[in-house]
């Protein structure tokens, strides 16, 4: 406790107030209130409709929700498969193997979105890896991104596990593949579904390198929204916005309710 | 896994990596260097390097990324030291709703001020229809300062957790001990509350230059014709006028750039700490 008078208290308790409401409650409010907006001439809407989530519920704009959908499960699972398999491979390797390896498994997370994008454009635009127009480019763009964070989550999750666990299950007999299956990975169950959590939200939001690799028939909610609102559809593009956050925090939601046996908290 | 057999096993994981980051990664550079077995370009790449467009994206970058992570480093300060220190009705939720923010994507924020300090937002059209101000006053959105105002509102949660996470480790005993010992709240802030949050500080703030750097959804949504920075001109060379060559260039300098704040990231945070702030 630092303020201790009444009066003290009531202004930081006005303050603090004020400055979460105009920074983050606002800008949240707004985009909910767009997105039902009619419209919107004066201060505040002066009719409020539903036609936009119509709109964002058929033809393209669903597509794109389905888009991104796809997009996040799928790179979000293969870069946790890719992640927690580097973080297993580097757990016993000496230090300074260890060390060289985990920099090159953190660098993705370094490289600006819009020049993976290029990369991949500049990479796979002619044969012998002709991917350019097709969704896989998209869909390696979004694992290479998150590639970093479901590794480095894997990898804190590991450090934090009981090591004396393993090491009974190996005393008594255990086989590398059995002891991997029954006791580490649940073990860890907590710090991959936090991980692949993680991606799938990072992947939702993706638009610096999707916007440099998408294909015409596989545009992601992101892109469409920036469509939307660069063509002054500006209160779709806020519904459509309100669509992929309520989404994205659903899902999330959906996966910290998942119960996991022996939690190594 | 034996530490013999931990070479063989990385391998699967690194392959996948090298084909699908690094080769991308050296062709980039091959290309900005003058492409397909030519000699080596160096005389484009100067050019580039020396035009007027690049110079003022690397300003921008710079400039935009110097002031956003400023204002998330002492906004980040002030509301964590609001939320650890002085419980108000609500604390816990305004915390968790920080937390959820980051899960969003950032140019939520920057569509929600066009529609609160836009041309035609809210606070324009309050000045123009109740108070019959006869153009619209708020003109800022549209420069670099509306970029860094979104900037810091969506960077400034990846200062806070690192902070609220030493802030939860401090003794309440120290705080109270000065307090009735006569102390100030500022006295506490400035000699007990600030120097415990320094690493955590530090820690942050190089996270947020190296995000900011390489921030693009912000830029390309408030969309000033002025303010480009580095990722937006790539995508604007190669996207919008299908010049490869200069785009490489200019990534090459933005990757060069953003590898070397990261090294400065991860040197922090070997130095200060084991909590990562935030996602890296």
């Amino acid at each position: 406790m630092l303020v201790w008078s009444r009066r003290g208290r009531l202004l930081t308790f006005v303050l603090a107030l004020a400055l979460f409401g105009v920074l983050y409650g606002l800008p949240l409010g707004v985009i909910a209130l767009a997105s039902f907006a009619g419209q919107w001439n004066n201060v505040l809407p002066s009719q409020m409709t539903l036609e936009h989530y119509v709109n964002a519920f058929r033809g393209d704009s669903f597509d794109q929700l389905r888009h991104s959908l796809v997009t996040g499960c799928v790179a979000s699972l293969v870069a946790l498969v890719a992640g927690t398999w580097a973080a297993l491979a580097l757990r016993r390797a000496r230090r300074l193997p260890a060390r060289v390896f985990d920099a090159i498994f953190f660098i993705p997370s370094a490289v600006p979105s819009v020049s993976v994008g290029l990369g991949l454009l500049v990479a796979f635009s002619h044969k012998p890896f002709l991917l350019n127009g097709t969704v896989w480019i998209v869909l390696i763009a979004h694992f290479v991104l998150i590639s970093a964070f479901t590794y480095g989550n894997v990898t804190a999750g590991l450090a934090r596990l009981p090591a004396d666990v393993e090491q009974v299950a190996e005393s008594l007999g255990a086989r590398p593949g059995y002891r991997l299956r029954r006791v580490t990975l649940p073990l860890l169950a907590p710090y991959l579904i936090a991980a692949f959590s993680l991606s799938f939200a990072l992947s939702m939001g993706e638009l610096g390198a999707t916007v440099m690799v998408y294909p015409p028939g596989w545009v992601t909610m992101p892109v469409g929204i920036f469509a939307l609102s660069d063509r002054g559809s500006i209160f779709d593009a806020a519904a459509l916005t309100m669509l992929l956050a309520a989404t994205t925090l659903l899902v999330l939601l959906g996966l910290s309710r998942i119960p996991v046996r022996g939690s190594a908290r | 896994m034996r530490s013999g057999s931990a070479g063989a096993w990385v391998l699967p994981p690194l392959l996948l990596l090298a084909l699908l980051f690094f080769y991308p990664l050296l062709l980039i550079v091959r290309e900005a260097l003058g492409g397909d077995g030519q000699v080596p370009g160096l005389a484009h790449f100067g050019e580039v390097l020396g035009s007027r467009m690049f110079r003022s994206a690397l300003w921008n970058t710079m400039v935009i990324a110097a002031l956003s992570t400023v204002g998330c480093l002492v906004l980040g300060f002030v509301l964590s030291v609001l939320l650890a220190f002085t419980p108000f009705p609500g604390s816990r939720m305004v915390a968790r709703l920080i937390d959820t923010f980051i899960a969003l994507p950032t140019f939520l924020v920057a569509l929600a001020f066009t529609f609160i300090y836009g041309s035609a937002g809210m606070i324009n059209e309050t000045f123009v229809h109740v108070l019959g101000v006869a153009r619209p006053p708020v003109d800022f959105l549209y420069s670099q300062w509306g970029v860094i105002l979104s900037e810091i509102t969506v960077y400034t949660p990846f200062v806070m957790r690192p902070l609220l996470a030493t802030f939860s480790q401090l003794d309440p005993a120290q705080i109270e001990v000065a307090s009735s010992l006569g102390a100030r709240a500022l006295t506490i802030v400035r000699r007990i509350i600030f120097p415990a949050a320094l690493p955590a500080l530090i820690a942050g703030g190089s996270l947020c230059l190296l995000l900011t750097v390489n921030e693009f959804g912000i830029v390309l949504f408030i969309g000033a014709k002025d303010v480009i920075t580095l990722p937006l001109l790539v995508y604007d060379l190669a996207i919008q006028q299908f010049d490869y060559a200069s785009a490489c260039i200019i990534a090459v300098v933005n990757i060069v750039l953003s590898l070397g704040l990261y090294t400065v990231y991860r040197f922090v945070l070997a130095r200060y700490g084991r909590r990562r702030a935030g996602l890296v």
